[in-house]
Formats: C-alpha cells, sequence, structure tokens
C-alpha cells in the first residue's frame, strides 16, 4: 500500500506525521516499511530518521552537446526546443543547461545528426536504512530548478525495489507499506510525489491559511482521484472552520493533535514524538487503521 | 526602487505573516504574492480586485484520435513517461507532460498538435495598505516559476507607474524553480527561519541559493525561544557566513490569535511580538534609506 503524506501549506507538519506513522508501523514485525523522502528541495526527514546511507547517486538529466564539425548552424534545434534552452547564431551554438528539461527533441531532429547528449547533474538520490525501514530520499543541487525529475527518479527506484524483491522469498503475510512525504504546495513537486498513491494524508492546522491551502490540495487529490483524509495539527490553537469544513464535504479527520510545547521543543530537536511518549504511538497506529477503514470504504464504493 | 523578498526555505515559518505586517509598517510600497501555488497573504490584506487575467504558459498536446494509429512512436520518445497507448487508444498524461512537444513532431500521422495552455489566474488589487499583485496557479498545473515572474513584473510595473519606492514580495518555500524566479534580481532576501533542526538545515539551503544568485539576504528567527541552543546554532552559521541577523521574534500564540482575526499582528496587538516586528521592519529601512 502507498500512502502519501501532503498538504497545501508548508510547515503543518508533514514530516512529523510521516515520520511517526513509518515508526510505529515499524514497530510491529509484520510491516515491512519503505520511507521515501519526496520533498526534495528541503529534505527533512533524515533529520529524524537519521538513515544510515548506504549508496549515494548522482541523477542526470541529458543535455545536448554539439558536435562543431558536424553542426551546420541551420538553427533547427533552437526552433524546435520549447524550452529556449538552445540558440543558435551564424557560427555558434549556445545551450543554457539551465533551462534544458531534457527532452531529447533537439537530439532526435538534428538534420545532420551533430548533438550528442552528456549527463548534467541536478540531484543526488540517496538509500539507506533506519532501523527496520528502508528509507530512499533526494536533494535537489542548489541553484536547480527541476525538482519533479528528482522526484520521479526516487518513485522509479521504489518501485525497480519493489519487483526484484517479488522475486525473492518475501512471506505473503508481510503487509508492505510506502509511505511518501511530500513536498508543499499544489504544483508540479506535489504531484509527481503523490500520483500512484492508494491513499493521501492532508496534514493542516486550523488557521485561515491552514484551510485555504487545505481546500487547494483537495483539489489536487479530486484530480488526480486519490482517496484521502485529514490530519488536524496544532487542533487547538486556531478556530473550528476546518473541520467544520472536513464536516461539509464529507471528510474523514484520521487524526487530531494538540499544540504541545513538550512535542514542539522535541520536534527542534530532530526527536520523533514516538519515541518521547509511547502513548502516541498507539495513536499513530490508530492513524493507520482509520486510513484502511476510509480505504476500504472508498473501494467498496466503486 | 527597491525590492525586498521574504523567503525561508522551510515552509510555516512565518513567511506571510510577518510580509503582511511589512506591509502595514512600510509606506510608498506595492506588495506581490509570488506563493503562486497557495498563496496567503490576501487573508491578511483582503484586497479588492481591479483586474483579473488569465495566465498562459506552456503548450499541452492535444491529440486527434481519429487520425491517431496507435503506432506508439510518441510513447516510445517521451522521455517523461507521459503518454501511453493503452487497450488500443492513446492516452496523455498532462500531468506528467512537461510540455517539450516531441510526440508532435514524430507522430509520422500528425495526429498530435500543442496547444497553448491556461494554467493559472492572476489579479491586481487594491487593499488599505497598497496595491497587491497575487496569482493562482491552476491546480496541479506547471510553470510556476513563469507566473512567479508574471507577478513580480506587474509589481514593479505599478511602483513605476505610481512611484513607489518600495516593493514587498511574500515568497514561497523551498529552493526550486519558484524561489529562484522569486529572489533573482532582488535587493534584498529576508529569511524567516525557526530554531529547529529542519530549520536550520533549510536555512542553510536557501542561503546557498541566495549566494549562488548574488542576493544579499538577512535573517529573522521566529520563534527563537522554542529552543535557545539552536537559536545561537543559527547565529554561529550566519556570523561564519557573514549574514546580518536583522531581528529574533517570540513564539507567541497571538500570531494565531491575529491571524485568525484576519489581520496584520501589528495592526491587532502591541504587545513584544509586534514590537519586534516593526522594529525589525525599522531595521530594514535603515538599510536602504
Amino acid at each position: 500500500m502507498i500512502i502519501s503524506v501532503a498538504s497545501g501549506k508548508g510547515g503543518t507538519g508533514k514530516t512529523t506525521i510521516a515520520v511517526n506513522l513509518a515508526l510505529a508501523l515499524a514497530g510491529d514485525q509484520e510491516n515491512i516499511i519503505h520511507f521515501l523522502d519526496c520533498d526534495v528541495e528541503e529534505p527533512n526527514a533524515h533529520l529524524f530518521l537519521k538513515p544510515l546511507i548506504k549508496k549515494r547517486e548522482s541523477i542526470e538529466i541529458p543535455i545536448p552537446k554539439i558536435d562543431g564539425q558536424k553542426c551546420n548552424y541551420c538553427g533547427r534545434c533552437a526552433q524546435i526546443c520549447v524550452y529556449n534552452a538552445i540558440a543558435v547564431t551564424k557560427h555558434k551554438v549556445l545551450v543554457f543547461p539551465g533551462l534544458c528539461h531534457g527532452c531529447g527533441a533537439c537530439t532526435l531532429f538534428c538534420p545532420p545528426k551533430a548533438i550528442k547528449e552528456e549527463g548534467r547533474e541536478i540531484g543526488i538520490l540517496e538509500e539507506g536504512k533506519s532501523g527496520s525501514i528502508s528509507f530512499i530520499g533526494g536533494r535537489l543541487n542548489v541553484g536547480e530548478a527541476m525538482a519533479p525529475t528528482i522526484i520521479r527518479k526516487i518513485k522509479k527506484k521504489s518501485i525497480e525495489k519493489h519487483k526484484s524483491r517479488k522475486n525473492e522469498d518475501v512471506k505473503i503475510r508481510n503487509q508492505e507499506i510506502i509511505l511518501i512525504d511530500a513536498p508543499p504546495g499544489t504544483s508540479c513537486p506535489v504531484i509527481e510525489s503523490v500520483k500512484g498513491s492508494n491513499y493521501t494524508i492532508l496534514v493542516t492546522e486550523p488557521t485561515p491559511f491552514g484551510l485555504h491551502d487545505l481546500i487547494l490540495a483537495v483539489e489536487v487529490l479530486q484530480k488526480l482521484q486519490i482517496p484521502y483524509g485529514v490530519v488536524l495539527n496544532k487542533c487547538d490553537i486556531g478556530n473550528h472552520q476546518v473541520e467544520e469544513y472536513c464536516k461539509e464535504n464529507d471528510i474523514p479527520i484520521l487524526l487530531s493533535l494538540p499544540l504541545d510545547k513538550e512535542i514542539a521543543i522535541a520536534y527542534s530537536k530532530g526527536i520523533p514524538i514516538v519515541s518521547l511518549d509511547h502513548s502516541y504511538k498507539q495513536k499513530f497506529v490508530q492513524l493507520f487503521q482509520n486510513i484502511i477503514k476510509q480505504f476500504k470504504i472508498v473501494y467498496n464504493r466503486s | 526602487m527597491k525590492e525586498i523578498v521574504i523567503i525561508s526555505g522551510k515552509g510555516g515559518t512565518g513567511k506571510t505573516v510577518i510580509t503582511a505586517s511589512m506591509a502595514a509598517l512600510a509606506k510608498n510600497k506595492v506588495m506581490g504574492d509570488c506563493d503562486v501555488d497557495a498563496s496567503n497573504l490576501y487573508l491578511l490584506l483582503h484586497p479588492k480586485v481591479k483586474e483579473k487575467h488569465d495566465f498562459y504558459a506552456g503548450l499541452l498536446p492535444g491529440m486527434d484520435l481519429t487520425k491517431c494509429n496507435q503506432c506508439g512512436l510518441c510513447q516510445e520518445v517521451c522521455r517523461f513517461d507521459a503518454i501511453e497507448v493503452f487497450q488500443g487508444q492513446t492516452v496523455i498524461d498532462s500531468v506528467s507532460c512537461e510540455g517539450c512537444g516531441l510526440c508532435a513532431l514524430v507522430c509520422p500521422q500528425q495526429a498530435i498538435q500543442m496547444k497553448e495552455n491556461q494554467c493559472g489566474e492572476w489579479y491586481i488589487s487594491e487593499t488599505k495598505y497598497g496595491p497587491l499583485v497575487y496569482a493562482r496557479l491552476g491546480i496541479a498545473e506547471e510553470n510556476s516559476g513563469k507566473l512567479v515572474s508574471l507577478v513580480r513584473q506587474k509589481a514593479q510595473e505599478i511602483a513605476r507607474k505610481k512611484n513607489l519606492e518600495l516593493i514587498i514580495i511574500d515568497g514561497p518555500p523551498g529552493i526550486g524553480c519558484p524561489l529562484i524566479a522569486s529572489i533573482s534580481g532582488a535587493n534584498l532576501a529576508v529569511v524567516v527561519t525557526e530554531p529547529t533542526l529542519s530549520g536550520i538545515h533549510d536555512l542553510e539551503r536557501v542561503i546557498k541559493v541566495t549566494q549562488h544568485f548574488g542576493v544579499k539576504s538577512v535573517v529573522i528567527i521566529n520563534k527563537f525561544d522554542l529552543n535557545l541552543e539552536n537559536s545561537s546554532r543559527i547565529e554561529e552559521f550566519c556570523g561564519q557566513n557573514s549574514i546580518l541577523i536583522i531581528g529574533k521574534i517570540h513564539f507567541d500564540n497571538i500570531i494565531t490569535e491575529a491571524l485568525i482575526k484576519g489581520l496584520p499582528v501589528v495592526e491587532y496587538s502591541d504587545n513584544t511580538v509586534a514590537k519586534e516586528i516593526t522594529y525589525i521592519w525599522q531595521k530594514i529601512f535603515k538599510k536602504f534609506y
């Protein structure tokens, strides 16, 4: 089962929920937990899970390399590049690597076949283990813009691993759960992260900002047709509008967590709440059970 | 004309709350909200919309199924896994599509046409604090960077036309495309952080981005008393990188109270937090003039 944790607004507690859910579920030996940190611009889950990174690999996109011997400066590459990543003058071809998406159109359509491709690193992928939890995360290099490419790689990696595991002798009874920590917002990096999930947890807080951005996030999930529920974090700090909105729209509130200064301080130090207070572990196990229940309701309906 | 951008790296550290208070404190300015994914500034500034425009950017493939013979070449060349020939039908996944147009170029049947994509709206509005330009990116759309640039460009045009000397921009979280579009060429980036490990980690990354693009930055530590040890780590980091800490703000629920009332905190209260923000604004102002 793939569960992603997202939110329109930043700083509502996505990573807290994802990490603690992972740790609570990993306590049960029947579960096999995979954690994907898809917030590649500002990845934070590793600060709490402290995974032992066993493998790092460079993530590259293919950018055009012009063979000056073969190029006849016809300008076809510049004409078809929708990203304006190539400019051709009389005797020169300029490539702007930062604008290139690596689609390959220029290479394919160059009449004298003067374009080859070379890799350009835009970020890295990290694989490791945190106790029994297997961890895959990515980080976008500073100054780079293309976060979705890295997210796509993380998810591909996870699927590859899943396929190779299927061939191994894994006990059927074991429950495999992939947890995805998504970036904030509603645009392409978020979509890339939550796409293909069986369920999405939307984390929000009871403020006008929290409500406004929750409504946007709900629209995203409706568009992607992913079932979802809400975790209301710091549920006692604001007003009741988020609860009212959820009730009116028949959106389940899966878990409410009050503001606790002790938790805020633990968070600031990178300490997960389930290891702070045992009663929280139960709450996160309950959260998972609520998700299963909701998932079944949606599944039966369709 | 000066342009300052409030950013954070990590989301939810207090960018918009601080931007709204600066909007209330500063004179002769225009505001822009460059968090086009989830713009919140207008919830505190209560604008009257004067102009509303559609935002077009990028291209999306449109498929003429009567021409398509399901040869699968488009699926083969697409590097974004955005086309699939499935059960005798060619399906385009517009969410994965990056609009490169390669599919349209290779299609032997000329069954694919690239079409302009309406992917958001932008607004010019008036608030009691001055003009505000903001936008709303369509749900699940791309091109947020271009929309950010458009918001800034419109804010600059208004500033020039109305002879306003200051542009205050509420920036997006993260360090990717929209963040880069928000800060490039700005006069000052005000980075709002919090004394948590996540806050510090994300601060360090976003500062590197400002340095990479040659934008001067100052730092505000919000909720600094939540973890004093981490706050001094931030001070140490800033010291080593010659970045000025322009102010610190206490952890106080008054910020949420003001938010619920829909007001900039400096308009809601004159307690410590409001004074701290006022003092920070005065210091930023002095840096400029």
